[in-house]
C-alpha cells in the first residue's frame, strides 16, 4: 500500500538521511527512532507531502503522492495542537470535519469525546483547557475522521499514563481494522508488533 | 463547494470570538477619514475634491491591518498544516478565508463610506458612484493582499514587508476607484473607471486564491 523508497532529505547544506525506504501494508506500523535532530519530523512531512524530497519516492495505492486519494486516506497529526483556542473542542471537531468534506454528526463527535476523556469540557473554549487536554481534542480526530494512513509526530507528548494506554488501544483497533500508522516516539510504544527504522 | 462554506463559516466565527481584532479596522477607517475635515475646515470646495482619494487611501490601510492574521493565525496554530493535507483542494478554502477577510475587513468599509462621505459635503449621487466604486474594489483590495500575507508568512517583521509588498499592487485600485468618483463629478459618467474594476476583480478572483495557495505551500516547506 505505502511504498517508499531512496528518500533523502537535507536541511540547508546538512544532509539529514539519505536512501530511507519501507513499506507498510495493512495492519503493519512503523516506529521512527532517531535522536533529537536525525530528520524524525523531517521525514514525516514529506511523508505526508507537506514539504519536497530531495530525491526518492513515495507510492500510495501504486499512485505516487501527493495525489487526492492519498489525502483522503491520511490523518496527520504534527507537533502542533492545530485547534482553534477561541472554538470549543465540539465545534473544533466538527469544523475540522466540514474543511475536509467528510460529513460529521454531533453525536459521533460527542462520543469521540468521551472517549478521549473530555466529558463535560465540549462546551469550553479550548483555550482553558491544559496541555494534555488540548492534545486529546487533537486525537479525537483519530476518531471522527476515518482514515487508513495515521502519521503521528511525537503524540505521545504531554499525555498522561491513561491517555497513553489509550491512544495504544485507539492505534491497536486502527490496525485490527486493517489500518497502518507511522509513529515517532522516544519512548517504548504500548503498541505491539511494528518495524523500526533508525535515522 | 460545502469546503468553501466551512471556511467562510468558521473564520466569521472565530472573528466572532475575537471581535477587537475586526472593530480595530474598522474604526480605523472611521477615525481616519473624519481626521481630514477636522484638520482642513469646514471648506466644502476643498473637502469635496479630495473626498475620493481619502476614503480611498483609508479603505486601502484599513484592508491592509487585518491582512497579517488572515494565514498567520492558522498558522502558528498548525491549522493551516491541516488544511493543506486536507482532502477539499486548498485554493478553494484559501478563497473562503479571502472571502470571510472580506465580510469583516471589506464589507464594513462599503456600509460605512455613504455615511462618512456626508463630512465632505458629497451629494447622493456621488456617495452611490463612491460606494458602488468600493463594493468592486475592496474584494479587489482583499484578494491581492491575501497573495501578500501568504507570502510573508513566517517572515520576521512580515507586517511592515506585507505593507511595502502589497501597496504599490493597490495603485491601480486606487487610481479607478477614485477616479471613477471623480469622473462622476466631472460629469463624464464613471462606467469606464468601474467597468475596469470589475475587470480586475474578475481576473484578481481567478489568480489570486490560485497564487495564494501556491505562496502557502511553500511557506509551509
Amino acid at each position: 500500500m505505502l511504498n517508499v523508497s531512496g528518500l533523502a532529505c537535507s536541511r540547508g547544506e546538512r544532509r539529514l538521511f539519505t536512501d530511507v525506504g519501507f513499506s507498510l501494508d495493512p495492519g503493519e506500523w512503523l516506529h521512527v527512532q532517531g535522536e533529537n535532530g536525525a530528520g524524525k519530523t523531517s521525514l514525516m512531512r514529506l511523508l505526508v507531502g507537506l514539504s519536497p524530497a530531495d530525491a526518492g519516492e513515495i507510492r500510495w495505492r501504486n499512485e505516487p503522492t501527493p495525489s487526492v486519494e492519498f489525502r483522503r486516506d491520511l490523518i496527520y497529526l504534527g507537533h502542533h495542537a492545530a485547534v482553534k483556542e477561541d472554538l470549543t473542542p465540539l465545534e473544533n471537531l466538527l469544523l475540522a470535519a466540514a474543511l475536509d468534506g467528510v460529513g460529521l454528526d454531533e453525536r459521533t463527535a460527542l462520543a469521540a469525546l468521551v472517549r478521549l476523556g473530555l466529558r463535560g469540557r465540549e462546551d469550553l473554549p479550548v483555550r482553558v483547557l491544559s496541555a494534555g487536554q488540548k492534545r486529546r481534542v487533537l486525537l479525537a480526530r483519530l476518531l471522527t475522521r476515518p482514515a487508513v494512513i495515521w502519521v503521528l509526530d511525537e503524540a505521545f507528548n504531554a499525555l498522561d499514563v491513561a491517555a497513553v494506554r489509550l491512544l495504544g488501544d485507539l492505534i491497536a483497533e486502527h490496525l485490527a481494522a486493517g489500518g497502518m500508522a507511522v509513529l515517532t516516539s522516544h519512548q517504548p510504544l504500548p503498541v505491539p508488533g511494528g518495524k523500526a527504522l533508525v535515522l | 463547494m460545502n469546503a468553501f462554506l466551512a471556511t467562510v463559516r468558521r473564520d466569521l466565527l472565530l472573528a466572532l470570538r475575537r471581535k477587537s481584532e475586526v472593530l480595530t479596522a474598522v474604526f480605523f477607517f472611521v477615525i481616519v477619514t473624519s481626521l481630514f475635515p477636522l484638520g482642513i475646515g469646514p471648506e466644502p470646495v476643498l473637502l469635496k475634491k479630495i473626498a475620493p482619494g481619502i476614503l480611498w487611501v483609508a479603505a486601502l490601510l484599513a484592508t491592509l491591518l487585518g491582512l497579517p492574521r488572515l494565514f498567520s493565525a492558522d498558522h502558528v496554530d498548525g491549522t493551516l498544516e491541516q488544511m493543506a493535507l486536507s482532502p477539499s483542494p486548498l485554493g478553494l478554502l484559501v478563497a473562503g478565508k479571502i472571502l470571510a477577510h472580506w465580510l469583516l475587513c471589506g464589507l464594513p468599509l462599503v456600509l460605512l463610506a455613504p455615511i462618512l462621505g456626508l463630512q465632505f459635503d458629497l451629494d447622493a449621487s456621488t456617495l452611490g458612484i463612491l460606494t458602488l466604486a468600493l463594493l468592486l474594489g475592496t474584494p479587489l483590495l482583499s484578494l491581492i493582499g491575501a497573495i501578500g500575507a501568504a507570502l510573508t508568512l513566517g517572515v520576521r517583521g512580515g507586517g511592515v514587508l506585507l505593507a511595502l509588498l502589497v501597496l504599490p499592487l493597490y495603485i491601480p485600485a486606487l487610481i479607478f476607484g477614485a477616479g471613477a468618483v471623480e469622473a462622476h463629478s466631472a460629469g463624464l459618467g464613471a462606467g469606464g473607471h468601474l467597468s475596469l474594476l470589475a475587470a480586475m476583480l474578475a481576473l484578481a478572483g481567478f489568480f489570486a486564491p490560485w497564487a495564494t495557495t501556491a505562496a502557502l505551500r511553500v511557506a509551509l516547506e
